[in-house]
């Protein structure tokens, strides 16, 4: 028994795993045939736009501006171990533009958007403005779903791209201020060894994220059980489920780019 | 013509509805009265196809209710909800004129916006109200609102689910009229379901009793007071003692 109990535990959860990831499969296809087929909402697409990428760019920058600056004096405190501190630039803008931008701003995003979709969806569903949604011959997940799915993959990679570029000026103003760069030279490192491809990994890596949140505050908003507590759970249950899957999706996505 | 045949509903281990036998003939207008918590309003759902019957079918026209039919039954149809369920990012007008805003009713914007200050009017409401929020109104107004939200695009099935409970007397009677008036002028069919012995006298053709996931009584409401049903003596006349058991 107390060799078979773990077990079954084990067995239940991956079972109860296996049966989420059957839903989210299914609820995402739902989400994405209605991409083809009329009526559409361009305002509510404008809008998740607005709610999801204007909005959330003074988070992304913010993080983005810090995060270059700490590397930079991280890279130079290494780098210099081996008499290799010029390196600081270009691995600066190669280790934000691959990695921590797209994955520190999916996560911020997943912060602050995830929370926001479930929160906003997980109450009109206990509401019942979902229900009214269906009697009123408007399909909610065309309504509410595909436009913040839209939204999100298309304003996250530049998002992104946003952060990077602040990412390496934030390495930069370090760089020069803090670890005697000349301004000239930072600049000329960071282009030179900085590859399109660095670039484009990132983006879509972003877009992957953005997809995966939306996915998320959409899922559990729409599956939030009844009552105050209801929303609260989908709400957690998003943020933590969008963080979790960015992490492995980055994984993955950075295993099967590192192998093209 | 609304028909429903041994609908059966459970949540878990809970049974709601258990059988449920039903027919509302087109223009005809059903009152739908039982305890709270008894499933009128999960009734009302399965019909919409927002929850899932277990067992037994439910036709409009003759036709079995299925994604297909059931499309095409909604867009002739309203329905207030118990708790109102306005959208709240959404002024009173556009959510009033939601279904002449987009999709196969679309207008001109200044045109729904006249017709959805028209429907207030008709539930007692300012056409100040048109551009405030749902949040900023009181609980009485929000179902009015509503009201006038299933009533805009001229139905011809509306489902009303408590329509006037948290009104005071006289709005109350107001709605009822102006429910009544829905169904005699536009020959509208109409379920309600209500807790309130004024409306059903004032609304209904036809009187519905729900208790223990079964119809108890059906019949006309010229005959709600002589019908000899236990059950239904003592919803009528509210009283504490009788066969349904107070404590549910
Ligand atoms: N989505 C749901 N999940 C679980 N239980 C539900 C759900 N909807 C309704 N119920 C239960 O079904 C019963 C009937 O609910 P309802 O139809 O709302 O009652 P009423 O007759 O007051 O309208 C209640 O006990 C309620 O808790
Ligand atoms: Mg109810």
């Amino acid at each position: 028994m107390s060799i078979a109990s773990p077990l079954a535990l084990l067995g239940r959860s991956v079972i109860a795993m296996q049966a989420s990831v059957g839903r989210v499969a299914i609820f995402t296809a739902d989400a994405v045939s209605h991409l083809f087929r009329p009526p559409f909402y361009p305002r509510e697409f404008l809008q998740a736009l607005l709610q999801i990428g204007w909005l959330s760019l003074p988070v992304v920058g913010l993080t983005a501006l810090f995060t270059g600056g700490a590397l930079a004096l991280q890279i130079y405190a290494g780098g210099s171990r081996f008499q290799a501190e010029s390196v600081v630039p270009s691995i600066v803008a190669i280790g934000m533009v691959r990695e921590l931008g797209p994955v520190l701003g999916g996560l911020m995003v997943a912060a602050r958007v995830a929370s926001s979709i479930a929160a906003e969806i997980g109450t009109m569903k206990v509401t019942e403005q979902i229900d009214a949604l269906t009697t009123l011959s408007t399909n909610p997940m065309k309504y509410l779903t595909l436009p913040r799915l839209l939204a999100a993959t298309l304003s996250v990679p530049i998002l992104v791209a946003v952060g990077d570029s602040i990412g390496v000026f934030g390495g930069y103003v370090v760089g020069v201020t803090r670890l005697g760069f000349n301004s000239a030279t930072y600049l000329e490192n960071t282009v030179s060894y900085l590859e399109t491809w660095d670039v484009i990994s990132g983006l879509v890596k972003g877009a992957a994220f953005g997809f995966i949140v939306a996915l998320m505050g959409c899922y559990h908003g729409m599956n939030s059980d009844r009552g105050a507590q209801g929303v609260g759970r989908a709400t957690k249950a998003a943020v933590v489920s969008a963080s979790v899957l960015i992490l492995a999706a980055n994984f993955i996505l950075t295993e099967a780019f590192f192998s093209a | 013509m609304i028909v429903l045949q041994d609908v059966h509903k459970s949540f878990g281990s809970k049974k709601v509805l258990q059988g449920i036998n039903l027919e509302v003939p087109k223009g005809q207008s059903l009152v739908v009265i039982g305890g709270s918590g008894t499933g009128k309003s999960v009734l009302l759902k399965c019909v919409l196809g927002l929850v899932k019957q277990d067992q037994g079918t439910i036709t409009v026209g003759g036709d079995i209710l299925e994604p297909k039919t059931r499309e095409a039954f909604l867009e002739k149809f309203g329905m207030l909800f118990q708790g109102g369920a306005l959208f709240d990012s959404l002024p009173v007008w556009q959510n009033v004129a939601f279904r002449l805003l987009r999709g196969s009713l679309k207008r001109p914007k200044d045109e729904a916006k006249a017709i959805a200050i028209e429907k207030l009017r008709r539930v007692g409401l300012t056409a100040e109200t048109a551009d405030l929020f749902p949040a900023e109104l009181s609980g009485g107004m929000q179902k009015r609102v509503s009201l006038a939200r299933a009533i805009c695009a001229d139905p011809e099935v509306i489902f009303f689910d408590e329509p006037t409970t948290g009104l005071d007397p006289i709005m109350s009677g107001v709605i009822n009229e102006l429910i009544r008036e829905i169904v005699t002028e536009m020959g509208a069919t109409a379920i309600t379901i209500t807790h309130d012995m004024t409306s059903v006298r004032a609304i209904a053709d036809q009187v519905a009793m729900l208790h223990d996931g079964k119809i108890r009584w059906i019949g006309p409401v010229g005959d709600i007071d002589t019908s000899g049903d236990a059950h239904l003596d003592q919803f009528i006349h509210g009283r504490a003692d009788g066969p349904i058991e107070a404590v549910r």
